[in-house]
């Protein structure tokens, strides 16, 4: 199988007072199409900076991430961003809707930067697949936190990006609205077959992807496969 | 690979992200529209104003051709007058008093006798009309309307002039060559040359003789002036075209509007600082938006293209409004500059005008709105996972903000410098707004910085909570202090100034000083007017022997031979007729600067010791130990500079560029300045009616005169300047609001948080109250701490004065300033409170 995201010894460090704080350390691993990933471990030890380094979001201070190929520290900014509009998804914890976009803007965003001019009926579609088909002139201050991570989940998948990155996507939501925003997740993961790596405290929702790699400090832990067929979750989500 | 982010999506993105800030970003950008008005107003009616002047160019000078001496043409003149033909008019002016004896009015006026069509060009208006024609047919007066308004005078009185009754046929309204402002120095009364009596223009008196010529063959008077002006010139004998006339105008009034276009141009500066500073917080608010679009794959200038291109919009917006605006105040402004204007200007649109409004007000906008822009490129997509801080040092790193500091401080000085009258002033104009912004943004800082380290810690909740915010992220400190201080500043300043001008005025006739002069008198006279002096129970504090003179050689050459030579510089200080006195003493005007004052004529000497003044010393090229030989009235008399002296011009006594020692002049013809000083109005009234009475070519000023005229006179320009400031004003007020509706945007999530916390409604008022008072006080006390400093700079440097500080009006200023900033923070402050907190917490992306 294709290796979709490649992490090698990465490494980041932060300059601070004195000597350089070291948040992330030689964390090595690879996810192949279709895999689904969680990244636990306590807070502070460096999930969220490990998802911004392996989605071209910030530079690493030395080891490597290739995504989908591409060799990310080979390219400067701008090429980063081509990148990630061609491959990547994301869903944040904060749901980052654009508060002056309508939903439906909101999700054809990625699509737009792409060039693609008919956004508009897959951008409906992917909005009626999270429930949200009567919302889309609502504009973000009008809907809940569920609701905005609905639309958050259809703007992620509106490009079928290749690999999906989640950062704690329930952190802010209660735990009914949660479970239901969790399950979109996987069901539009695995119709797309895209990869995923989601950030996440919740143990029982960690145990529901194929793998589990454990932060502590900065460094990986432990890094602990559960399944290897994605379509087990599937059936297991549904469940 | 696809690259998104092409044109069509910045400029839908734009559209899109401008939602629910439209009207915010109207009101910023309404900051400039005013500038860009007054820059559009006053160049368009530049324009037309020049306009003007070369379409009735012929109407200034009212006739093809004139010359002009202060003394009766010589025959040999006379003749070349005549030879020239075609139609001529004569002219005589010289100053006088006028009795009006119905009112018993008394004043200085300058009399203009004619004789002739005058004007051949253009037209006397005057009230009644005809007038105009008639009063050249028998003892009539034509009388400045000011004058007639003055003394209550009406068409049909008496006005007496020298020793002839003169009946008012009726009152000028407007005469060829002058612009109105030219009788607030000294009202105008016209006459007939028949009749004139000739006492007025005794020995001594300063006349103007001038011939007008309207040829009506179409000769060449440009060529012919051209030709004349050599040979003229030997003779004093000014030669005066219509070309000429109309280069003098255009000069004239191209600086005077060209000025108060640089008063206009700051307001447009301030406007723009206020753009930049509101999209400096707008930019802020979009930082999110920035990360989620670049963590979606869109790249860095694109995204900056989506917040350029509303930053231009706004521009075009602010540009074609404030230019709409300008053609609106351009109507104004004719009236107001009417007293300074010869000619009328109509009202004309000037697209070129407009064009360069237009161009300047968005360029400056967007090179202002650029600098905060910028950092949208450097908006890390990290952000939209975790809301890290931005280390400032990155951003003083990018060269491209080093780049647009360049091309801002280029741009405005090229600016500036294209739109004053001269470069130099063009570039002192830049320097000293970047010293004013550079000051006021400095002490901005250091409040800044003072609050947060010297914070009160000790203080109630409220005070504490007030004061934090002047630093706290988001503050609207520098903003607010930029607007307030320089709006502050701009009303201090001109006032401060106005005062001490006036001040310095009133004070050049303190106690036991001289505010009466009577000057003009005849030698036989003298003891007639001292008579009527005591009699009147007043002081004769001075007589002041004056003799007048030209120089006929300097240092060995000869003035003909000078004129000869190209090389040599000749200037009217050369030319120029002097009244020179003598005495054994310095007055207390003057200074000594070098050699030593000889009072006394030596008796072994054959060569006279003078005293020259310092300024027309260095005019004249002249130095210690040189020799001027002066032609005292067909005597020539060889004299050496013996001593320099500074002199305090600003006196209310008689001041000369020359003195003589005692024991030369005595016997040479002259005439007397008698000084005295009268305890009130009336007594100046009545003593000065009775030494006119008795001799009426004797002509009087009393201070009061001199202070009305001034302040008549200042008192235009300074509105003129004032409505210039308006502008300026105007934005900072503005600037003012929009820095306090970004600020209630920004503080409502914290008002809502106070609210649930628990805080009390009045709570959250005080804090803003307090917020304000004290940016109000700040910004206000620094305006004002750099009025007093450029009011002082002006005052010593300039007007050489000692500057007149106004503790009241300072206070006074203050307050209001203060007030007005508190007042506006707190209406906008209205409602906050009561918004629902759920509205907003759910506002948040
Ligand atoms: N810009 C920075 N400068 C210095 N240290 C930083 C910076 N950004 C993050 N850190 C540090 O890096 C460490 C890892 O942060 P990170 O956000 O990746 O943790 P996390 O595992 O996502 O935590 P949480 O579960 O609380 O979200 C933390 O100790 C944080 O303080
Ligand atoms: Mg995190």
């Amino acid at each position: 199988m294709p290796e979709v995201l490649e992490v090698d010894r990465l490494t980041k460090a932060y300059p601070s007072a004195g000597q350089a704080l070291t948040v992330l350390r030689d964390v090595t691993f690879t996810l192949e199409d279709g895999d689904t990933c969680a990244v636990v471990g306590p807070s502070g030890s460096g999930k969220t900076t490990l998802l911004g380094l392996c989605a071209g979001l910030d530079s690493p201070s030395s080891g490597r991430v290739r995504l989908c190929g591409v060799d990310l520290g080979a390219l400067d900014e701008d090429a980063r961003a081509q990148v990630r509009n061609r491959y990547v998804g994301f869903v944040f914890q904060s749901f980052r809707l654009i508060p002056t976009l309508t939903a439906l803007e909101n999700v054809m965003v990625p699509a737009e930067l792409r060039g693609n001019r008919e956004a508009r009926a897959p951008a409906v579609d992917l909005l009626g697949q999270v429930g949200l088909g009567d919302r889309l002139t609502h504009y973000p201050a009008q809907l809940s936190g569920g609701e905005k991570q609905r639309v958050a989940l259809a703007r992620a998948f509106i490009n079928r990006p290749r690999i999906l990155f989640a950062d704690e996507p329930t952190g802010n939501l209660d735990t009914e609205t949660g479970e239901k925003i969790i399950r979109l997740l996987f069901e539009l993961n695995a119709s797309a077959g895209t990869t995923l790596v989601l950030v996440t405290h919740d143990h029982e929702l960690a145990r529901r992807t194929g793998r589990i790699l454990r932060l502590r400090g900065g460094e990986v832990a432990s890094d602990e496969r559960l399944r290897s067929e994605p379509a087990a979750v599937e059936k297991e989500a549904g469940a | 690979m696809k690259t998104g982010g092409g044109i069509g999506w910045i400029l839908s993105m734009a559209w899109r992200d401008s939602r629910g800030s439209r009207r915010r970003l109207l009101l910023f950008v309404s900051a400039m529209v005013l500038g860009v008005a007054a820059l559009v107003a006053i160049n368009s009616f530049g324009v037309n104003l020049r306009r003007a002047v070369d379409e009735e160019a012929r109407t200034l000078l009212g006739a093809d051709l004139s010359l002009e001496a202060d003394a009766a043409f010589p025959p040999e003149v006379e003749a070349l007058i005549d030879s020239l033909g075609g139609r001529q008019s004569r002219r005589i002016s010289f100053a006088s008093m006028a009795y009006f004896p119905r009112t018993k009015g008394l004043r200085l006026v300058t009399v203009r006798a004619h004789a002739g069509d005058y004007p051949y060009y253009g037209a006397v208006e005057t009230d009644p009309p005809e007038a105009a024609k008639t009063y050249l047919d028998g003892p009539n007066a034509l009388v400045d309307r000011t004058l007639m308004r003055q003394f209550g005078a009406q068409v049909g009185d008496s006005v007496r002039i020298g020793r002839r009754m003169y009946r008012i046929a009726g009152q000028l309204l407007k005469t060829p060559r002058e612009a109105d402002a030219a009788m607030l120095f000294s009202p105008r009364i016209y006459l007939p040359i028949a009749g004139l009596d000739s006492t007025l223009l005794s020995r001594g008196s300063r006349a103007d003789f001038e011939v007008y010529f309207k040829f009506d063959d179409g000769r060449d008077v440009e060529a012919l002036g051209e030709a004349l002006r050599p040979r003229l010139r030997r003779a004093d004998v000014g030669v005066d075209t219509v070309g000429e006339v109309r280069d003098n105008w255009d000069e004239g009034l191209t600086n005077l509007y060209r000025f108060l276009g640089l008063v206009g141009f700051m307001s447009l500066l301030l406007g723009s600082v206020g753009v930049a500073s509101a999209v400096h917080v707008y930019v802020r608010q979009r930082v999110e938006t920035v990360a989620v679009l670049r963590c979606f794959g869109a790249r860095a200038w694109p995204t900056f293209g989506v917040y350029l291109t509303q930053a231009v919009s706004m521009g075009l917006f602010g540009a074609f409004a404030g230019s709409l605006l300008g053609l609106g105040v351009q109507v104004l402004i004719p009236r107001l500059l009417a007293d300074f204007l010869p000619v009328d200007v109509a009202f004309s649109v000037s697209w070129g005008s407009v064009a360069l409004g237009v161009g300047i007000g968005l360029g400056v906008t967007v090179l202002f709105a650029l600098l905060p822009l910028i950092g949208v490129r450097k908006v890390s997509p990290l952000l939209a996972l975790r809301s890290a801080y931005e280390p400032e040092r990155e951003k003083r790193r990018d060269p491209l903000r080093w780049a647009l500091y360049g091309l801002l401080a280029g741009g405005v000085t090229l600016l500036a410098v294209a739109q004053a009258p001269r470069p130099l002033v063009g570039v002192g104009y830049a320097v000293g707004l970047a010293v004013v912004f550079g000051l006021l943004a400095a002490v901005a800082k250091l409040i800044m910085t003072l609050a947060r380290t010297y914070f009160p810690s000790s203080w109630p909740y409220v005070w504490r909570q007030g004061l934090a915010n002047l630093y706290r992220p988001n503050n609207q400190t520098l903003i607010l202090m930029l607007a307030l201080g320089l709006g502050a500043f701009l009303i201090m300043t001109l006032f401060l100034v106005q005062r001490t001008l006036v001040r310095q005025v009133e004070l050049s006739g303190g106690a036991g000083r001289p505010n009466l002069v009577f000057f003009d008198i005849q030698p036989d006279q003298l003891e007639g007017v001292t008579g009527i002096i005591r009699a009147n129970g007043l002081p004769v504090i001075d007589r002041v022997p004056i003799v007048t003179m030209r120089i006929a050689a300097i240092k060995g050459r000869t003035i003909e031979d000078l004129r000869a030579d190209s090389t040599a510089r000749l200037s009217w200080a050369h030319t120029r007729e002097y009244r020179s006195t003598y005495r054994d003493h310095l007055t207390d005007a003057e200074t000594l600067v070098e050699g030593a004052y000889i009072g006394v004529m030596p008796e072994d000497a054959d060569v006279v010791p003078v005293s020259v003044e310092r300024d027309i010393a260095r005019d004249l090229g002249v130095a210690l130990g040189d020799t001027v030989v002066f032609d005292v009235q067909g005597v020539p008399m060889t004299t050496r500079i013996a001593s320099v002296r500074a002199v305090d011009w600003r006196r209310m006594q008689t001041n000369f560029f020359f003195t003589f020692p005692t024991g030369v002049l005595e016997d040479a013809p002259q005439f007397d300045v008698v000084l005295t000083r009268a305890p009130d109005d009336d007594a100046s009234g009545a003593v000065q009616a009775a030494v006119v009475h008795a001799f009426p070519n004797v002509s009087a000023i009393d201070l009061s005169l001199i202070l009305s005229v001034f302040e008549a006179i200042f008192g235009r320009i300074a509105f003129v300047v004032r409505f210039m400031a308006l502008f300026s004003i105007l934005t900072g007020l503005i600037v003012l609001a929009g820095a306090v509706i970004v600020s209630r945007f920004q503080r409502i999530e914290e008002t809502v948080l106070l609210k649930t916390l628990g805080a009390s409604r009045r709570q959250v008022l005080r804090i803003v109250a307090v917020e304000y008072l004290f940016l109000g006080l700040f910004a206000t006390l620094t305006g004002l701490t750099l009025a007093v400093l450029g009011s002082w700079a002006l005052a010593f440097f300039v007007f050489d004065t000692p500057l007149v500080v106004s503790p009241v009006a300072l206070l006074l200023a203050l307050a209001v300033v203060t007030g007005l900033t508190l007042g506006i923070g707190l209406l906008n402050s209205r409602g906050v409170y009561e918004r629902p907190a759920l509205e907003v917490l759910r506002a948040e992306g």
